[in-house]
């Protein structure tokens, strides 16, 4: 498939910024089943200072600075991106997900080195052993590593409620354990934080997804958003993405912008004022089908 | 020089060592290092030790050096504590240890930057990724930064004690932003004075070369764009950090501006000073924040202490970040267990300084080795977060070791076991006694412009807490000892400033932050509003002890008149609140403005707000100024002497030597401190708060008119508070009039304390202020001055002199004229010169 993505992101300040820093990872990544075929960010006001860079985890960071006084601060990053097919997984791939973690401390290739850094707790996703026993009821020993964490995702799918009132950024795993309910980045931390604490390796992934309008009516400008689902490192195989807000494995709907531990390494835009006191934020994302 | 012939070994013979003692070899006989210093504890009496003890401390006290808990309330400064025994280390031992702490650097320097680059330590099996990444100080966005220097670790500091081998082992090691190498400059100072024969006739190395290599290095570091030399700043949590007393003295005493967080600000990807004559470029960044605060952008976003964007400014090569960011990763007693392996694999070398056998838990075989173990093992967490300490399984029940067992299994990777070394002891003097102590050593080691390391000829010893604690804490506090490494030829004298350098760098305004231009601002105004308080003060005090006044109704009246004015003039919260004022006592309110440092207005509570500015600018005072700055505050806001006292005739002698203290240190900063921005702000600070306390007492005192006998004993007052008095009597050689005493105060130009005076003075300061402008133009501030001014000489005294009904209303609408001009003047001044504060706020979308 081949995408035109355009996010926009608008703070307006109650009284003018005089300064500003910041750091956007809007840019979608090159990998092997996504091409990144243009690439355009638009900030207004003009930055002063503008650097782009690639950060530990590979994603595209692009830092700003703002040094005059501006009530408002637009950031609109236009893209296309062809994704292609996944590629299916081999049956069977991985092996029983409890030799996993052997499997790793025994190998010495640079991919699992560096999974091995995801298995760990990271700033806003915490290892805890009541997360590690939410899962094993879908990781009964010796089951193939795809399928329990396949089954896994089916399960946040269906005993977890979408609900965009109840949390926020900032709210922690276990309350949404708890409650059962959230939005797709607590079902992606969530499922992350249960797959760590069982000592497998998992990522969290920022991107797009493309939404279709229902049937019959058209699609409304601005009415996708930033998505997020969850990467598992399977030996032999690779990263190997699922999606458990929609209970799917991401395919040719799925638009990877950045991956990292936790939210913390992704957020799209991050940033610092200095006056401009309280803001109002918009964010509007399009991803039409070219 | 030659060492001194050794003394007959005189050995002190109650001295009860440890099983392996720093003085005293396996045989009993003093190891020859320590010759001259066991002959000297050997005669040593019990009077002249504790002599030596109170010398000591006297002299640490009188050069200001503290350390503060933290956590603790804002502003406790402790003492700093110094042991009279020194730690002598032997040249041939020194040897050892400066070839184990350089290798040390070395390969930290090459883990260091091998983590933040390619990482094939990792990938080549050397280090687990896990211990890396689990560990608080391994910062993702560090990652691929560099510094333009060959070495990524420009200071390292390592704890050092003797092990039972008789080697020197390494305990940990510092590299986040190692702390200590300050007060060795400290404790040094003091021992030459205190201890300068034993000094001389030991023969120590010299540690000031070290500074001058650490200084050469930070201007090694590329310069901005017209510079000759990079500018170097400090950049400090600021005076609530444990360790600030460290920061402002090294600022002082390498020649570099200390800043706090806000004083930078990052533009155009490059760092810049806050500084009264406006954004002045930075290119060395001495770190004395943790990392992970020092930037909210990319790091702790709800950090007050950091610069928003200065990491990428970093990146952008523009900015010096000293030690690099990255730096605590270091931190991670984990990594003893793998330096060996690494030392082998790099350089075919073993190390030459041992440390502890070292498990980390991440590995399993380890783990099972230190749970098997684990009531003889020493569990450390990786991180150097105060939340899990050292804990000895040696000395927990059961069911404590069950619980270390099932923390440790909850996240192996975060922890590890040690083998438990004991250290050698060494004497000490505790009050007249002498007793064997452990200790240990915090060596330390700067990089050299050319990409070299080079040891400190000395260190910081602390000593364990009692003869029988087997730990010494890693934390400051406690009893420090100087360390005396000898030489066989002592080197010379060495200046910290290079031959080929004039002189220190001229502080000028660029160099002086607008932080610390405000803080000599206000402590200038502390200092003056305290001065007027105390005479204020005084003068109260005397009319209770003396009488003042012909007759019983008459002392009465002007007692009543002096509270009220009191009061007044420095606008004191009431006593008690749920209290009618008028049922407090005379006595009860002046002792109270003279000892409740709780009660705004009151002496204590000035002089705690003049003790927190000038201690905020602690770097810039000269050491005499500093030593009077002590000595008030020493009596009046940290001790305890004058509240314990009842009677209030005792406080003349106090208050006498607080005024005399506050005119000192007005006279000092007139001959010691160089005419610059920060002098000028100082100087400024004091008249403005002079000219406003003159107007407040006359405005209490005067605009009321009083019958004839009455008015003279308020005028003699107010002129007894504005110091006038002396010289009123001397110029008129009558009784106080009113017009004589106005004009006296107002207008006359040769009166140091009239606000003419104070206006003539603020003009000469201000215009000298940078961004001040020549010509026709005016400022803000010039154009308060010139109108200011001119009403003043404009004044008509004898109508301001004139009453009715009661009162002088000429006089008192004058007065808060001439008040709110100066008040504006103070909020155009902090407009224009002092940083504004601007709350960051962070933006997520």
């Amino acid at each position: 498939m081949h995408y035109k993505i355009r996010h926009r992101t608008s703070y307006r300040y109650d009284v003018p910024a005089n300064l500003c820093h910041n750091e956007a990872r809007l840019r979608p990544l090159d990998l092997p089943g996504q091409r990144c075929l243009s690439w355009k960010l638009t900030i207004g006001p003009e930055p002063e200072f503008h650097r782009s860079r690639r950060d530990s985890f590979g994603n595209h960071i692009d830092y700003f600075s703002i040094q005059r006084p501006h009530p408002e601060l637009v950031i609109t990053a236009e893209s296309e991106v062809e994704v292609l097919s996944h590629g299916q997984l081999a049956l069977g791939a991985g092996g029983a997900w409890d030799k996993v973690k052997e499997t790793l401390l025994n190998a010495k290739d640079p991919a699992s080195l560096d999974a091995r850094a995801f298995t760990l707790s990271s700033p806003l996703i915490p290892v805890l052993p009541a997360l590690a026993d939410f899962a094993r009821q879908d990781f009964t020993p010796g089951r193939c590593i795809q399928e329990a964490v396949a089954a896994f995702n089916s399960r946040i799918y269906r005993e977890f409620k979408f609900d965009p009132d109840f949390t926020t950024v900032a709210t922690p795993v276990e309350e949404v354990l708890e409650n059962r309910r959230g939005v797709c980045q607590d079902f992606a931390q969530l499922m992350i934080a249960s797959l760590r604490s069982l000592g497998l390796p998992a990522k969290y992934v920022s991107g797009y997804l493309e939404t279709l309008p229902p049937p019959g009516k058209p699609k409304m400008v601005g009415a996708d958003a930033s998505h997020a689902w969850v990467s598992v490192f399977v030996p032999g195989q690779g990263w190997t993405d699922f999606d458990p807000t929609n209970d799917v494995r991401p395919g040719e709907r799925h638009i990877t912008v950045a991956t990292g531990r936790d939210y913390r390494d992704v957020s799209p835009l991050r940033g610092v004022t200095v006056g401009g006191a309280n803001h109002h934020l918009k964010v509007s994302v399009d991803v039409t089908p070219v | 020089m030659a060492v001194a012939a050794t003394p007959k070994n005189t050995l002190p013979t109650d001295y009860a060592r440890g099983p392996w003692d720093e003085m005293l070899g396996a045989d009993g006989r003093v190891n020859p290092s320590w010759s001259h210093v066991a002959a000297w504890l050997g005669g040593l009496t019990p009077e002249q030790a504790g002599a030596t003890g109170g010398e000591i401390r006297r002299l640490l006290r009188e050069n200001g050096v503290t350390y503060s808990m933290h956590g603790e309330a804002d502003g406790e400064h402790r003492a700093w504590q110094l042991d009279a025994v020194p730690w002598v280390v032997s040249e041939q031992d020194w040897r050892t240890v400066e070839a184990g702490l350089i290798q040390r650097a070395e390969l930290l320097d090459h883990v260091l930057t091998d983590l933040h680059g390619e990482q094939r330590l990792i990938s080549g099996g050397w280090l687990p990724p896990e211990l890396i990444h689990a560990h608080r100080g391994y910062l993702r966005p560090c990652h691929g930064m560099r510094l333009a220097s060959k070495r990524q670790l420009i200071l390292y500091a390592a704890d050092l004690a003797r092990g039972p081998d008789g080697r020197m082992w390494i305990v940990n090691d510092r590299t986040q932003a190692p702390s200590g190498s300050g007060y060795v400059v400290e404790n040094r100072v003091v021992m030459t004075r205190a201890m300068q024969r034993l000094f001389h006739r030991t023969g120590v190395r010299r540690i000031a070369g070290f500074f001058r290599t650490l200084r050469q290095t930070l201007e090694s570091f590329p310069a901005h764009a017209g510079a000759r030399e990079p500018r170097v700043v400090i950049l400090t949590p600021g005076p609530l950090s444990e360790t600030y007393f460290e920061h402002a003295f090294l600022a002082s005493y390498l020649g570099y501006a200390l800043v706090q967080g806000d004083d930078l600000t990052v533009r155009d990807g490059s760092v810049w000073l806050r500084s009264l004559g406006g954004l002045e470029p930075v290119d060395v960044i001495i770190r004395r924040v943790d990392a992970w605060f020092c930037d909210p952008l990319e790091l702790k976003e709800d950090s007050q202490l950091g610069v928003p964007g200065l990491l990428e400014a970093m990146r952008a090569g523009n900015v010096a970040i000293v030690n690099h960011p990255g730096s605590g990763v270091l931190e991670n007693p984990g990594l003893m267990a793998f330096l060996p392996g690494i030392a082998r694999h790099l350089r075919n070398e073993e190390l030459i300084l041992p440390a502890a056998a070292t498990w980390w838990c991440g590995e399993k075989q380890a783990r099972e080795t230190v749970l098997a173990r684990l009531d003889k093992m020493v569990v450390k967490s990786i991180h150097r977060a105060p939340t899990f300490g050292t804990v000895f399984g040696a000395t927990l029940d059961a069911k404590d070791l069950a619980a270390l067992r099932e923390r440790i299994l909850a996240a192996p990777e975060c922890y590890v076991g040690q083998e438990q070394v004991g250290f050698s002891t060494q004497p000490c003097l505790n009050g007249s006694t002498i007793e064997a102590r452990r200790g240990v050593l915090r060596g330390f080691v700067t990089s050299t412009p050319d990409g070299n390391y080079m040891v400190m000829p000395g260190g910081l010893t602390r000593i364990a807490a009692s003869p029988d604690a087997l730990v010494v804490s890693s934390q400051l506090g406690g009893v420090s000892k100087d360390t005396w490494v000898q030489g066989v030829d002592p080197e010379p004298f060495v200046s910290l400033w290079s031959e080929t350098e004039q002189s220190q760098p001229e502080l000028d305004s660029r160099n002086v932050p607008s932080r610390s231009g405000e803080n000599l601002y206000w402590t200038g105004r502390y200092a003056e509003r305290a001065e007027g308080t105390a005479r204020l003060l005084r003068r109260a005090v005397i009319s209770f002890v003396e009488a003042i006044g012909d007759d019983e109704a008459q002392l009465s009246r002007h007692r009543e008149i002096l509270m009220a004015g009191l009061v007044g003039v420095t606008n004191a919260a009431p006593i008690d609140a749920a209290k009618n004022a008028s049922v407090v006592r005379d006595e009860e309110e002046v002792a109270s403005l003279l000892t409740d440092p709780l009660r705004p207005g009151s002496l204590p509570d000035n002089l705690r707000s003049f003790r927190n500015a000038a201690y905020a600018v602690r770097d810039l005072w000269s050491p005499d100024s500093w030593r009077v700055i002590e000595a008030l505050i020493r009596e009046w806001v940290d001790g305890k002497a004058p509240s314990n006292r009842r009677e209030l005739d005792h406080y003349t002698d106090p208050l006498n030597r607080l005024i005399l203290h506050l005119t000192a240190l007005l006279g000092l900063n007139l001959e010691s401190m160089t005419r610059d921005a920060g002098w000028r702000l100082l100087d400024s600070g004091r008249r403005i708060e002079r000219a406003q306390f003159l107007l407040s007492v006359i405005r209490n005192f005067l605009v009321e008119t009083r019958p004839a006998g009455e008015e003279q004993l308020v005028m003699e007052t107010v002129l007894a508070a504005s110091d006038s008095l002396v010289t009123y009597r001397k110029r008129y050689r009558t009784h106080p009039r009113i017009e004589l005493v106005l004009e006296l105060l107002l207008l006359e130009p040769n009166n140091a304390r009239s606000l003419l005076y104070q206006m003539q003075r603020l003009s000469a300061n201000i215009e000298q202020l940078p961004r001040q402008l020549q010509g026709a133009r005016l400022t803000p501030e010039q154009r308060i001055l010139v109108d200011t001014s001119s009403r003043l000489r404009l004044a008509d005294i004898s109508q301001l002199a004139q009453g009715s009904n009661g009162s002088r209303k000429k006089l008192e609408a004058f007065v808060g004229n001439m008040s709110n001009s100066l008040y504006q003047l103070s909020n155009s001044l902090t407009l224009t010169y002092f940083r504004h504060a601007e709350s960051p706020h962070f933006l997520r979308g």
